[in-house]
């Protein structure tokens, strides 16, 4: 059997390693365009900025992918055709397969801004888009950034690190205040500028100007203020790669749209990551894992849709989901159809100097039913978010502390008191030995917003 | 929206990407973050210092007092130690990397290369100049040598010489005795411990863990590398290192050293035996089984010391392949062997002279006291890292190495399923590990050449690994019931993808 996987991310390259594990004979052929061999996508930072070279990112060594006997093709894929079951490349011989893997990514959301395709104007996900950056960033003194989310404020750190000037552009109150609540909202907001980027709140952009070089020159926003800028970033979002099933019969909606068992419309073609929308209409809420499904959340970049919509499909766009769906569809690939399971949500990030991770469920907005509590440091660099339901615990925000992913699990998994969470905060503390303890004064702080007494 | 094109064709090379700074932009981030004025007043001293220094080589006036000494390189180290400050001053606490390949001096560039070979001649000079008196014989034409080689040796002779005779001061007034060329050596290591240790401090002041750490460095090299051997110097008891035991300080447990500390007047020598035995096979596997290595190589250590203070700016350039992994675990283990062998000769033979033994305590001196530790190991840095020795040589960090495999309850814990195989923890482990592939797995890293530096769980962006101590069996690492069986399968096995 030979397995064609187009795209060499997280859900391609790890699918190839699980089909190889549990399958010795399998051919695998991996096609990419972008890089010869697989990188760590949210690396590309620190390539920018001189943490890591290009050759660092790299999870695996080079050799690993001859050993695996995991063929590497660098081409584009232009056209598949699911009834000759065979893919044509930009350049050289067309490839036959028997099954085929779809984990061709996302790219930048773009939303007819006027202007948006001159020169000088990109988003940032991939090697192209470093490349184009490198291109972008020669002589530019000033650059505006549309989008206040994760990529945002990477694109922003990059551009400050080489001196560029920022100018970054959030159409919301807060910075990404459809996902984070208030105060941690206003935590990020406050260590953007303090790094002294030009947050521009409640902004949204109207029109992208050429300069007399026939490049981005400056941008006007709706309220009509012209910013003089070199470079622009576009950093609202990401949107699933579907252009190859055009013409197809792989259906598709705002992703590839697969089952359960990540199959698309076309029997034995897949897909994964975040291209691939999983379809799980009609069985809600049958539970998955044995949790109940509101603990479930989209992945980040996902615009924001109506709840009843929410339910029917699921497109999770961060680098555990790529490779957890890329472990699962090995599977099915092989002729064990395997149910994805997306488990309990979490996710971290980097704004600058200050992690942020978040385990189950935190709203950025009070839901009903809920009480959360909030305990911030005097300092104002840490934070710790405790949000519960019924009597139970049901999410984390951690922002500046480290919390143990498996404990913060198992607590929300086992609907664990907010009372027993307070009493033994210690055991989910992962900040290195001598840090400060803070679960004293966050136990303090947090009890009587939790409506909890707490033993010390 | 527009619809994306498909794009049909890539014209670029991702290999070289991040080997250069992004060209052209209008402030380079140095520039942004210019020294000022005392920035450039802490340079001017640095400058001052060393030209202090160097007219004492030119046999200045002030050679050899006090005035003289505190102006040389007590100036230049502790001017640095400032300009540390003010650099580190502007910035926020966190991880600033920005930009470390793109230095030259910290990305195999020109500065790294002088860097490398002026270290490297200076332990050749150290270990390996003749003495003055046989450089005279030389000069009266012993052995015919070539007159450009006799006044190079002359020359830097004379120079070394007066380098340690600036020391007097300090060393009448530590051990009563006049500086040697050891003493030189003490002071240069110590100082450059104390400030590039300051650096360290204030690259990572939001890090606890890393402040106790390097504050212990600092004082162990300070106290008991630097002011008490030369203490007891002055006592006239046998110069003695508290913190380096056998087989990395290998003489120590030599019949030599020991009949000569055992037959030293007073109890001292009595104790200092005592010491380096209870050092080696008490607190060796004790203080292992509870910490890990951690509590040597990067707590106590002179040679961690060094590495950890003005080798960090090197970390980065520890290979990270499956194959220097193999030539380390050959390496460091042959080491070992040798030492254990050439020890044993030398007991064995111990009042017969034999030739065989001796030669291997003189190979051993010369081809790893000497050439691999020094010459190699701290020579080395700008190119190969700040742990060459401490990875690929040291017998002392092997053997702390098969204990924290198999018998300790050190291990490095990785968060679930938060990391995203960035890479930052196995670029910046300074062993040359990739962490990367045990935390992108979910899976604790136990490897016996971890010294426990901390960086790796630092540098990580995600809150992916911490430094822990727990139970030595259960989920330690896989085959942690068979430890010592495991280990030695991972001797000859790589890396399970």
């Amino acid at each position: 059997m030979h397995v064609a996987i187009v795209g060499n991310g997280v859900a391609g390259f790890t699918a190839a390693l699980e089909l190889r594990r549990l399958d010795p004979d399998c051919r695998i052929t991996m096609i990419s365009g972008e890089s010869t061999y697989p990188y760590s996508r949210p690396a590309l930072m620190y390539v920018f900025m001189g943490h890591m070279r290009y050759q660092e990112t790299k999870p695996f060594e080079d050799r690993t992918w001859a050993e695996q006997r995991i063929e590497l093709r660098r081409a584009w894929v232009t056209k598949v055709d699911t009834a000759a079951k065979r893919l044509e490349l930009h350049e050289g011989e067309p490839l036959s397969y028997d099954k085929l893997l779809l984990a061709t990514g996302s790219h930048s959301n773009t939303f007819g801004w006027p202007g948006q395709d001159l020169p000088g104007v990109q988003g940032l996900y991939g090697l192209m888009d470093l490349k184009a950056l490198y291109d972008n960033v020669q002589g530019a003194k000033q650059a505006v950034i549309v989008g206040g989310g994760l990529i945002g404020v990477e694109l922003a750190e990059m551009l400050h690190a080489v001196g560029v000037h920022v100018t970054f552009l959030v159409r919301e109150a807060s910075y990404w205040s459809n996902v984070l609540p208030a105060e941690e909202s206003a935590m990020v907001t406050r260590l953007i500028r303090a790094a002294g980027i030009d947050l521009r709140l409640n902004t949204e952009l109207a029109e992208i100007h050429a300069g007399p070089n026939g490049r981005v020159g400056w941008v006007t926003t709706k309220a009509g203020e012209r910013i003089d800028c070199q470079l622009v970033g576009l950093t609202a979002g990401v949107r699933p790669n579907t252009q190859l099933c055009e013409g197809t019969p792989i259906e598709t909606g705002r992703g590839i749209l697969v089952d359960r068992h990540l199959e698309t419309s076309v029997d034995g073609v897949y897909a994964a990551g975040d291209c691939a929308e999983i379809v799980t209409e009609g069985e809600r809420p049958r539970p998955v894992g044995g949790e109940p499904e509101r603990l479930r959340r989209e992945g980040e970049g996902a615009p924001e849709r109506p709840p009843e919509e929410r339910a029917r499909t699921l497109l999770q766009q961060v680098w555990y989901t790529g490779k957890a769906q890329g472990q699962c569809v090995a599977k099915s690939i092989l002729g064990q159809p395997t149910e994805y399971d997306p488990g309990l949500w979490y996710n971290s990030a980097k704004f600058f100097d200050l992690e942020y991770q978040t385990y189950g469920f935190v709203h950025a907005e009070p839901q009903a039913g809920e009480t959360r509590g909030w305990w911030e440091h005097p300092d104002g660099g840490l934070g710790l978010r405790i949000v519960a339901e019924d009597g139970a615990v049901t999410g984390f925000n951690a922002m500046g502390l480290r919390l143990r992913h498996r404990v913060c699990e198992r607590w929300i998994l086992e609907r664990r008191s907010p009372a027993y969470v307070l009493e033994h905060l210690a055991e989910a503390g992962f900040d290195p030995e001598f840090a400060r303890r803070h679960e004293p004064a966050i136990a303090a702080a947090l009890a009587p917003q939790l409506g909890v007494e707490v033993t010390a | 929206m527009t619809p994306r094109p498909l794009p049909i064709a890539y014209d670029f090379d991702e290999e070289a990407f991040g080997f250069g700074a992004p060209q052209g932009t209008p402030e380079s981030p140095s520039a942004a973050e210019a020294p000022g004025a005392a920035g450039y007043a802490a340079l001017g001293a640095i400058a001052l210092g060393v030209l202090s220094f160097a007219a004492q080589l030119a046999d200045a006036p002030h050679a050899g007092t006090w005035i003289g000494l505190l102006s040389g390189l007590p100036l230049a180290f502790g001017a640095a130690a400032v300009y540390f400050w003010l650099s580190y001053r502007g910035t926020t606490p966190g991880i600033k990397h920005d930009g470390i390949f793109f230095g030259s001096m910290t990305a195999r560039g020109t500065l790294a290369w002088a860097a490398g070979l002026g270290l490297t001649a200076f332990y050749v000079v150290l270990y390996w100049l003749p003495s003055a008196g046989r450089i005279a014989k030389l000069e009266a034409g012993e052995g015919i040598p070539s007159q450009a080689r006799v006044w190079t040796l002359k020359w830097t002779s004379v120079l070394f010489e007066r380098g340690i005779d600036s020391l007097d001061p300090l060393a009448t007034l530590l051990s009563g005795k006049p500086a040697d060329k050891w003493f030189l050596y003490g002071t240069l290591y110590t100082l450059a411990v104390l400030a590039f240790g300051v650096r360290m401090l204030l690259k990572y002041r939001h890090n606890r863990y890393q402040i106790v750490r390097t504050l212990s460095v600092m004082v162990f090299q300070l106290g008991f590398a630097f002011l008490i051997p030369n203490l007891l110097k002055a006592f006239r008891y046998p110069e003695y290192y508290f913190t380096y035991f056998w087989p990395l300080k290998y003489d120590y447990l030599f019949p030599s050293s020991v009949s000569y500390l055992w037959n030293t007047p007073g109890g001292m020598g009595v104790f200092m035996v005592f010491w380096g035995l209870a050092a080696t096979f008490v607190a060796t596997p004790v203080l292992t089984y509870f910490f890990g290595k951690r509590w040597y190589c990067s707590w106590v250590c002179g040679c961690g010391g060094l590495a950890e203070t003005l080798g960090d700016p090197y970390r980065q350039l520890s290979s990270k392949s499956t194959s220097a992994w193999r030539i380390e675990r050959w390496l460091i283990h042959g080491v070992l062997v040798f030492v254990v062998v050439t020890t044993v000769a030398l007991w064995v033979t111990r009042g017969s002279k034999s030739p065989v033994a001796s030669g291997l305590y003189q190979w051993y001196g010369f081809l790893i006291g000497a050439a691999f530790s020094g010459v190699i190991g701290v020579g080395f840095y700008p190119l190969m890292g700040s742990r060459v020795w401490c990875r690929f040589g040291c017998p002392m960090a092997a053997i702390l190495g098969i204990f924290q495999r198999c018998f300790s309850r050190f291990r490095i814990t990785t968060n679930g399923g938060q990391c995203m195989s960035c890479g930052n923890c196995s670029t910046y482990c300074e062993m040359g590990i990739d962490v990367r592939a045990y935390a992108e797995k979910g899976e604790n890293v136990v490897r016996a050449s971890c010294v426990g530096c901390g960086v790796c769980a630092a540098v990580c962006p995600r809150g992916v690994l911490k430094l822990e101590n727990g139970p030595t069996h259960g989920d330690r690492f896989a085959g942690s019931e068979n430890p010592v069986g495991t280990f030695l399968d991972s001797l000859t096995s790589g890396p399970k993808v």
